[in-house]
C-alpha cells in the first residue's frame, strides 16, 4: 500500500527547496500553502501577478484593505521592501524569465513537460485562463504541486496531456503526495519516493517507466 | 490653462456612444472605477465591448453593467470566479460573447496599443487553444505567437489623487491595469478620491503622466482612509464591518 504525505507536508518539502533570495510565485490554491513553511530567517520574495513585490501574510483582523490583494483576490499585506506596479510591469517579470520560482497546480503533467492546468475541456464550461499560461512559461523552476492521483485513481502525470495545454515543455519538477518527479529530457526521473513509496510502485501507480532517481537519503521521508 | 477636471462622473462619460469599445481599470474588485461604471450605466450607452481583466463581480460596478444588458463582447482572462454569476448566466444563456485572453499577453496587448507598437511576439499561449491560429515565429531556438495591439474608444479607471493636468497617482494593487489602459484608449477618464492642486502631487511619483488622461473626476475618498491614511474597518468589498455598523447606528 502506497502512503500519502498531506498538503501541508508537501508544502513544507516544496518550501524547503527554495532558495534564500528567491523570487518566487505561488499559484491560486494549494501553491499559496507553500508561503506559510518559508524558513523566517531566510529573504524570500513572494510575487503576486496582479501588482506587487514582498507580499506578506493575511491582515489582521479588522485590517482588511480592499486595495491589497493577491492574485487569488484575498487580502495581505505588504512587507517592508515591497513594491507595487501595473500589469504589464508585473507580467513583463515572468516574460523577461526575472521570477526564480513558480509553483502551480495542474490536471496533467506530461512527460517532456507539458503542464495542462487551466481547462478540462469540458463541454460547458465557462473557460478562464488568467495569468496560467504566463507563469508557465515564465519562471527559471516551473514547480508543480498536486496529487500524484485523480480522486478517480488516474495518474496525473502522464505521457501526453489530453487536458488542453497551459503550456508546452515548461514544467521543470512535480511534487505530489506519493513522490517528488524531475522532468528530464529522458522522462519523469523519481527524486524522492515518500513514506512506503518506491519507484516500482510508482511505476505501477503512473503506468510510466520512470528512471529511478533517488539517493539513500531520499527513499525515505 | 488646462483644466480636465469635469464636475460629476455624469459629465465624465459624456459621449460614450452605443458600440463603444470601453476600457475598465481593475483586477476583480481592487482598483474597479465603480463610480464611473454606475454614471455609464445611467448614461445609457449599450452594445459595449469591454475590456477587463474579469467579468464582474457580485452584483455592482461591472457586473451591474453586464446585468443591464450594456455588454455584447467581453475581452478579459479569468471570467469565472465565485461571484461571477451575473457574466456565468448570461454566457450559458448565449446572451455575451467573450474573447479570453491570457492575463500577460492582455496587458501587453494594451500596453502595445499605447505606445504605437503594430504587434509584437510572445511565448505565452505558444501551442495551446488560445494561440491557436495565430502566427508564429523561432527566434534564438524559442516559439513566439505573434498578438495584436489592444485600442478603445474610452478608459475608465480609478486611480488616488489626480491634478487638473490629469497626472494621477494610484494605492497599492489597485493600480493594476490603470497606467497601461490610460495609454490605450482615444479618451481616458480617471476617477480620483481628490483632486489636488497643481505641484502638489510629486513629480517623481506621478505613475500616470496627464498626457495619458483626459478627464478627472472627483468621487470622494474611500472608506478604509481617513485623511488619506489607511484606518480599515472595512471587508474585501469596501463594506463597513458589522461592529462598525453598530456603532454609527448608535
Amino acid at each position: 500500500m502506497s502512503t500519502r504525505i498531506s498538503r501541508q507536508e508537501l508544502a513544507a518539502r516544496i518550501a524547503a527547496d527554495i532558495p534564500d533570495g528567491a523570487v518566487v510565485n505561488l499559484g491560486i490554491g494549494a501553491p499559496t500553502l507553500v508561503a506559510d513553511y518559508l524558513p523566517q530567517d531566510e529573504e524570500i520574495i513572494l510575487h503576486t501577478e496582479n501588482g506587487m513585490l514582498g507580499m506578506g501574510p493575511a491582515p489582521v483582523e479588522g485590517h482588511v484593505d480592499p486595495d491589497l490583494i493577491n492574485a487569488g483576490k484575498q487580502a495581505v499585506t505588504a512587507l517592508a521592501g515591497a513594491a507595487y506596479f501595473h500589469h504589464a510591469d508585473s507580467f513583463g517579470m515572468m516574460r523577461g524569465g526575472h521570477l526564480d520560482v513558480c509553483v502551480l497546480g495542474a490536471f496533467q503533467v506530461a512527460e517532456n513537460g507539458d503542464l495542462a492546468n487551466w481547462s478540462t475541456g469540458a463541454p460547458g464550461a465557462i473557460p478562464a485562463v488568467g495569468g496560467a499560461m504566463d507563469l508557465a512559461i515564465g519562471a527559471k523552476a516551473v514547480y508543480v504541486m498536486t496529487d500524484l492521483l485523480t480522486k478517480q485513481g488516474e495518474s496525473k502525470l502522464v505521457q501526453t496531456c489530453t487536458y488542453p495545454l497551459t503550456g508546452v515543455g515548461c514544467v521543470s519538477r512535480v511534487y505530489t503526495d506519493h513522490a517528488v518527479f524531475d522532468v528530464t529530457p529522458a522522462g519523469f526521473a523519481v527524486r524522492h519516493a515518500f513514506g512506503e513509496n518506491t519507484v516500482e510502485l510508482l511505476r505501477e501507480l503512473t503506468g510510466l517507466a520512470l528512471i529511478d532517481a533517488t539517493d539513500a537519503e531520499g527513499t525515505r521521508a | 490653462m488646462i483644466d480636465k477636471t469635469v464636475a460629476t462622473v455624469q459629465d465624465a462619460v459624456a459621449g460614450i456612444a452605443d458600440g463603444a469599445t470601453v476600457m475598465i481599470g481593475g483586477f476583480g474588485r481592487a482598483g474597479q472605477p465603480v463610480e464611473l461604471i454606475d454614471a455609464l450605466i445611467a448614461h445609457g450607452a449599450g452594445d459595449l465591448t469591454i475590456v477587463n481583466n474579469n467579468a464582474g463581480n457580485g452584483d455592482t460596478g461591472l457586473a451591474a453593467l453586464l446585468a443591464a444588458g450594456r455588454v455584447r463582447k467581453i475581452i478579459c482572462s479569468f471570467p469565472r470566479q465565485t461571484d461571477s454569476w451575473v457574466f456565468d448566466g448570461l454566457y450559458r444563456d448565449g446572451r455575451i460573447e467573450l474573447d479570453l485572453v491570457p492575463q500577460g499577453n492582455l496587458a501587453e496587448r494594451i500596453r502595445a496599443a499605447g505606445a504605437g507598437i503594430g504587434a509584437f511576439y510572445t511565448p505565452t499561449g505558444v501551442g495551446t487553444l488560445l494561440a491557436e491560429g495565430k502566427e508564429t515565429r523561432e527566434i534564438d531556438g524559442r516559439t513566439y505567437a505573434l498578438e495584436y495591439p489592444i485600442k478603445a474608444d474610452f478608459a475608465l479607471i480609478s486611480a488616488l489623487r489626480g491634478d487638473r493636468w490629469g497626472n494621477l497617482v494610484y494605492r497599492e494593487t489597485a493600480r493594476n491595469f490603470g497606467p497601461i489602459m490610460a495609454t490605450a484608449a482615444q479618451t481616458t477618464i480617471a476617477q480620483v478620491d481628490e483632486t489636488v492642486e497643481l505641484g502638489s502631487l510629486d513629480p517623481e511619483t506621478v505613475v500616470t503622466p496627464g498626457i495619458f488622461v483626459d478627464r478627472v473626476v472627483s468621487v470622494g475618498p474611500r472608506r478604509w482612509l481617513r485623511d488619506g491614511a489607511f484606518v480599515g474597518g472595512v471587508d474585501l468589498d469596501g463594506s463597513p464591518l458589522p461592529s462598525d455598523q453598530e456603532e454609527t447606528a448608535r
